[in-house]
């Protein structure tokens, strides 16, 4: 861990500060030179009383080359990249056995569903939102009616994989949770799925990085990374009633 | 003397022009007429509201005693059932007018929640939507006759007026940043509406001698009308809302 950035708690933290490290001294040494550069000329090269201004069309060759550099890095950087950003977003890279649990954005709040003892979360409806569904679940499909809806509360184990569910009710938000290192928009009229594996157990906070309204700064929800047998209690306790009502 | 003479000129005319002022089919409310009162009653076991966690706001939640709850149904402690909004549906005569009262209906945004949660207002009559919390709150009002409105108010003490140009039961009103805040309006033309308190009881005063329509309204059990026919005096009508 970096002492500037937020503890690395997920499987992917260690590998993304990784990258952002090299990216960071890849970008960081041509601004060096660059800054230090521009310093330089314009001290050296100030206006002094009967000097003469010298005119110059430039280098094609210089050009070409302070071109072809950070377009060759860029690309190389994709490159090397990509195995992994293929593994963090790819629509297959989701573990077969990964935890659902749906999360569900709306102008300022988040609502979590847990998808209760059958390991399933049942099917949503944008048509069925409503005071008494903010999840919009429907109560025809039979998965849903152990499913836990709690807002602004994220409880996860620590250690298994879990994909998120991302729906937005009404415009862009995102899902980001900075010591887990992972952010994804939620975009209206889309499923997003997001995994990731939270890897130590603590209180964190989701924060909506997407501007998405006047109390978008108020958008906050609470982690709470636990063991597995501390989840698996928390679960029962939070148990849905049978007919599957919501629990504000 | 010949100022005193002005004077008394000018209050008899004063006294002649209200004497002779704007009339109304209907007086409004407070006025003579007949009177409906009653009870809301409420049958069966109440239902428990579900438990609000505040935990994101300090500030709120420190005004609690107890861990606050919605008030989606509340049952008063002698069996009747409070924030129903009784009002006059039909019976008055259409081309009916009456006073638009410029005394502000007021809303308050107090230990995130809305105080009152149910209310009658009267078409064009000011609402006053007021902030207490020293936090943010938006009041979005999702009129679908009326402009619907969304406004932020970021800080204490804040006041917002607004108004409704058309008849609308009922108006709901959401916090979006605190999703257990909802409050319902009734937007009416007259002034013939009252909602039930701690004591389950309404009072609609100021009808004339007629027979009507009288709707009892609660957010989660519905609606129930009753026929009353009024004469001068008072009348008693009761209605009762049975737990689902």
């Amino acid at each position: 861990m970096h002492w500037w950035l937020p503890l690395q708690a997920s499987n992917f933290a260690p590998r993304i500060d990784g990258m952002f490290t090299w990216i960071l001294i890849i970008t960081g040494i041509p601004f060096f030179i660059v800054e230090i550069g521009l310093l330089v000329f314009v001290i050296r090269y100030r206006h002094k009383p009967g000097a003469k201004g010298h005119y110059t069309h430039g280098n094609t060759r210089a050009e070409m080359v302070w071109t072809a550099i950070p377009a060759v890095t860029m690309v190389a950087l994709g490159l090397i990249s990509n195995s992994f950003w293929v593994e963090i977003k790819g629509r297959n890279s989701v573990p077969a056995n990964a935890y659902p649990i749906g999360i569900h954005a709306k102008q300022f709040e988040w609502w979590i569903t847990y998808p209760g003892p059958d390991g399933r979360l049942g099917r949503t409806s944008g048509d069925l939102v409503s005071k008494a569904n903010p999840t919009g679940r429907d109560s025809t499909d039979a998965a849903s009616h152990d499913d836990i809806v709690i807002r602004n509360q994220l409880h996860l184990p620590a250690g298994r994989p879990i994909v998120a569910y991302l729906t937005s009710e009404d415009v862009i938000h995102s899902f980001f949770v900075p010591e887990f290192r992972v952010r994804q928009d939620v975009v209206p009229g889309m499923t997003i799925k997001s995994w990731f594996v939270a890897t130590v157990p603590g209180k964190y906070e989701i924060g909506c990085s997407q501007l998405c309204g006047l109390g978008h700064y108020k958008m906050r929800a609470q982690v709470f990374v636990t063991t597995q047998e501390e989840y698996d209690t928390w679960a029962q306790q939070h148990a849905a009633p049978a007919k599957g009502t919501s629990t504000p | 003397m010949r100022t005193l003479s002005s004077v008394a000129a000018v209050g008899a005319g004063l006294l002649i022009w209200v004497a002779g002022g704007p009339s109304f089919t209907s007086a409004p409310s407070g006025a003579a007429g007949g009177t409906v009162s009653g009870k809301v009653k409420f049958v069966g076991k109440a239902p428990a509201n579900p438990e609000i966690d505040m935990s994101e706001e300090a500030k709120c939640a420190a005004k609690y005693k107890t861990k606050p709850h919605e008030e989606i149904v509340t049952v008063n402690a002698n069996g009747t059932l409070a924030n129903v909004l009784v009002y006059v549906k039909s019976g008055l005569p259409a081309d009916a007018k009456y006073p638009t009262p410029t005394t502000p209906v007021v809303i308050d945004q107090q230990g995130c929640m809305y105080h009152p949660r149910v209310f009658g207002i009267m078409v064009n009559q000011p609402l006053q939507i007021k902030n207490s919390d020293p936090l943010l709150h938006n009041i979005k009002a999702m009129a679908k006759k009326n402009r619907p409105f969304n406004i932020s108010q970021p800080a204490a003490g804040m006041t917002t007026n607004r108004t409704f140009s058309a008849v609308e039961v009922m108006l709901p009103f959401e916090c979006n940043v605190h999703g257990w805040m909802h409050a319902f309006a009734a937007v009416l033309p007259h002034p013939f509406f009252s909602t039930t308190g701690t004591d389950g009881s309404f009072t609609i005063t100021g009808l004339p001698p007629g027979t009507y329509t009288i709707e009892a309204w609660h957010e989660k059990y519905g609606t129930q009308d009753a026929t009353v026919t009024v004469a001068a005096g008072p009348k008693t009508q009761d209605f009762t809302f049975t737990a689902k």
